[in-house]
């Protein structure tokens, strides 16, 4: 399989600042590589690069196994959807998805069909005469992603395009996103904050930080093996337990707590001594009849209770350190109460102390 | 649930009454009245003097409406007072203006909207520079200016011309016309801008198919600024051109100040209005986007 987008060597500098640094990225045809990285990490940046709208400071960028990296944003065979949509305002909904294809030259009979079939695709049909103005913010989104449509690139790049539409609208956008994903097969990379959008849309997920790829890997992967610390501690919602301690003699000693290691898959094959953190999510931490199998058990008393519907997060105190629970949301559960825990060290990720990398 | 015995809905309701001779609106509408006042008060003696005959003036009280509405000054400032040597009027002064302005005005706003789209934009090579040395001209006193441009002027052919002159009004309503059009471009979403260049448009589609189209405003701004400034100007139009294409500030003042014969007053009023008719006119018509174009314009830098 070829790859559809290569990144090579990629430096990027706004004056003495350095927003991205060294950074390598393959993308596979008909991928969908989603970004995920804290605020002012270089996600835009990346995207902007790609699309040809930033000149790098170094590196290559390869579409289509052609160097673009110092082609104009339109021949690249790129289509950007934006944030803030960025609709021609003077323009209908028919204009701005036309824009592009005059500019390109092509036959009015193709232009037209192109439209129609975009408008289908979308659902914005009905709307084809009309002005931006007059749209709601998810129509709005749509007609964006059909401007990027009409111009049958193979790679689409997405900044955060959810992120200005309310919770639900954002579902239902996520989903047709997904589909439109399915029965077009290109190429689309992905820029958003939302877990849950990374989690459902992606193939792959990379994570940036500080201008670089901390992590590149399935939803899976990212979840469950994260690279370190940070990736562990900025996916997952809540977010990870993270209790310091020692490992010694196959055992994770923390106070007077020791959690046994049998059935953690060590990085590096055989377990480690030394100063490390343990992660455990409050998802994998089992209560009630399930505790019998665990093979770490503690008594904890609960000091606050989150009821979120679906389920209830526990608060409580493990080796002294704070310590979160997600329990069903079905469980009668109250404050001061004792409870008994179970944890699976399978599950959980285990971080050198200093370095933070996996082990 | 709410208890509805703890208290009953008396007292205010609706909106608050307010008093229409409070001590506050006495004061606020007093001094609107007195700016009023100053501003109108020149404005009706000079229209009631224009529409006075002499006869009537010398009976003093200016502020007497006219018994007999005469109107013999408009006729002979436009067409028969003299300027100089020549006794024809205003009306070859107002042509000359309308040569000089019209072109001034759209050559300035033309060269001045496509380098502020440039700077705002297109963050090319040095346009930071450029942009500095362009507002540094904008503080640059006319005065120490007028004579090297005279030489230049000279040297290139086109002293004593409208052409020259025109050069001269586009030259100089570039720096703050520029920072007007850059910073309302800026203030535009940058993502437009980034679209439309996905969309394969170029520097002159952008300009023309993007930009142009959403800035009807700051266009007005501009056309308001330009008109004004330069229908208005005197120093220049004396400076750089001619007798027989001296512009109609030029041709006001020497009727108003012709030192030959008895000061006609309501000649002198009605040449005053009918130089200022121009200016007068632009606001009304375009009052509402000058306001919005200078707010919007305001916002981001
Ligand atoms: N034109 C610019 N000049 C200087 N610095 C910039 C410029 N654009 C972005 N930066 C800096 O580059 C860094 C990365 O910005 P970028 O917009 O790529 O972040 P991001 O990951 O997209 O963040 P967000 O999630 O908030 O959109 C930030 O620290 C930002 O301050
Ligand atoms: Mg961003």
């Amino acid at each position: 399989m070829t790859n559809s987008v290569e990144i090579k060597n990629l430096d990027l500098q706004f004056g003495a600042i350095k927003v991205l640094q060294d950074l390598n990225l393959e993308i596979g045809k008909g991928e969908f590589l989603v970004l995920l990285g804290s605020s002012g990490c270089g996600k835009s940046t990346l995207l902007n690069c790609i699309a040809g709208l930033l000149d790098v400071s170094g590196g290559q960028i390869h579409i289509n196994g052609t160097n673009v990296t110092w082609a104009e944003p339109s021949e690249r065979g790129i289509g950007m959807v934006f944030q803030s949509y960025a609709l021609y305002p003077q323009m209908t909904v028919e204009g701005n998805l036309s824009f592009g294809l005059k500019n390109a030259k092509l036959p009015k009979s193709q232009i037209e069909s192109r439209i129609k079939r975009a408008a289908e695709v979308l659902q914005i049909e009905p709307l084809l005469k009309r002005k931006p103005a007059a749209l709601s913010g998810g129509q709005r989104q749509r007609v964006a992603i059909g401007r990027a449509l009409v111009r049958d690139v193979d790679v689409f790049l997405f900044d955060e395009p959810l992120s200005n539409l309310d919770a639900k609208l954002r579902a239902d956008l996520r989903v047709e996103i997904k589909r439109l994903h399915h029965s077009l097969q290109n190429t689309m990379i992905y820029v958003t904050h939302d877990q849950i959008e990374a989690m459902t849309l992606a193939d792959r997920i990379a994570i940036m930080r500080g201008g670089q790829i901390m992590q590149l890997g399935s939803p899976d992967e990212i979840y469950g093996r994260p690279v370190n610390k940070y990736v562990a501690d900025f996916i997952g919602s809540p977010s990870m337990n993270f209790l310091e301690g020692k490992i010694n003699e196959g055992a994770f000693h923390v106070g007077d707590l020791v959690i046994p290691l049998e059935r953690y898959a060590f990085a590096g094959g055989g377990p480690v001594n030394g100063d490390t953190t343990i992660g455990i999510r409050p998802e994998h931490v089992v209560t009630g009849e399930l505790v019998g199998n665990a093979p770490f058990q503690v008594d904890v008393e609960i000091s606050l209770i989150e009821p979120t519907g679906s389920d209830t997060l526990v608060d409580c105190k493990v080796a002294g350190k704070h310590f979160r629970v997600r329990m069903d949301g079905q469980s009668r559960v109250s404050v001061g109460e004792k409870l008994r825990i179970g944890i699976n060290p399978a599950m959980a990720s285990l971080f050198d102390l200093k370095s933070e990398l996996r082990l | 649930m709410v208890d509805t015995t703890s208290h009953t809905f008396t007292g205010p309701h609706g909106p608050k009454p307010r008093k229409a001779f409070s001590r506050r609106n006495i004061f606020l509408y007093g001094t609107l009245l007195v700016v009023t006042l100053y501003y109108a008060l020149p404005l009706y003696i000079m229209i009631v003097t224009s529409l006075k005959g002499m006869p009537e003036i010398r009976m003093g009280n200016i502020f007497a409406p006219p018994l007999e509405v005469t109107f013999e000054p408009w006729v002979k400032a436009w067409s028969q007072a003299c300027t100089g040597l020549t006794c024809d009027g205003l009306s070859t002064g107002f042509w000359n203006s309308v040569r000089i302005t019209i072109p001034s005005v759209i050559l300035s706003i033309i060269i001045a909207s496509v380098n502020g789209y440039a700077l705002a934009n297109w963050k090319f090579k040095g346009a930071n520079v450029f942009f500095t040395i362009l507002i540094f001209g904008a503080f640059i006193p006319y005065q120490v200016m007028l004579y090297p441009i005279v030489i230049m002027l000279r040297e290139i052919g086109l002293y004593g011309s409208l052409t020259g002159l025109v050069i001269v009004h586009t030259v100089f309503g570039m720096p703050i016309l520029t920072l007007l059009f850059r910073n309302y471009f800026s203030s535009l979403p940058e993502e437009l801008f980034k679209a439309a260049r996905v969309d394969g448009a170029g520097f002159w589609g952008i300009y023309f198919r993007i930009m142009v189209p959403m800035s009807l405003p700051i266009f007005t701004v501009a056309m308001i600024l330009q008109v004004t400034g330069i229908w208005n100007d005197f120093l220049f139009g004396v400076v750089y051109t001619g007798p027989e294409s001296y512009p109609m500030t030029v041709s006001l003042n020497n009727i108003v100040n012709s030192s030959q014969g008895v000061k006609e007053y309501n000649v002198n009023m009605a040449a005053t209005i009918l130089t200022g008719l121009v200016p007068l006119t632009i606001y009304f018509v375009s009052g509402k986007l000058f306001v919005r174009g200078i707010a919007a314009g305001a916002v981001k830098g």
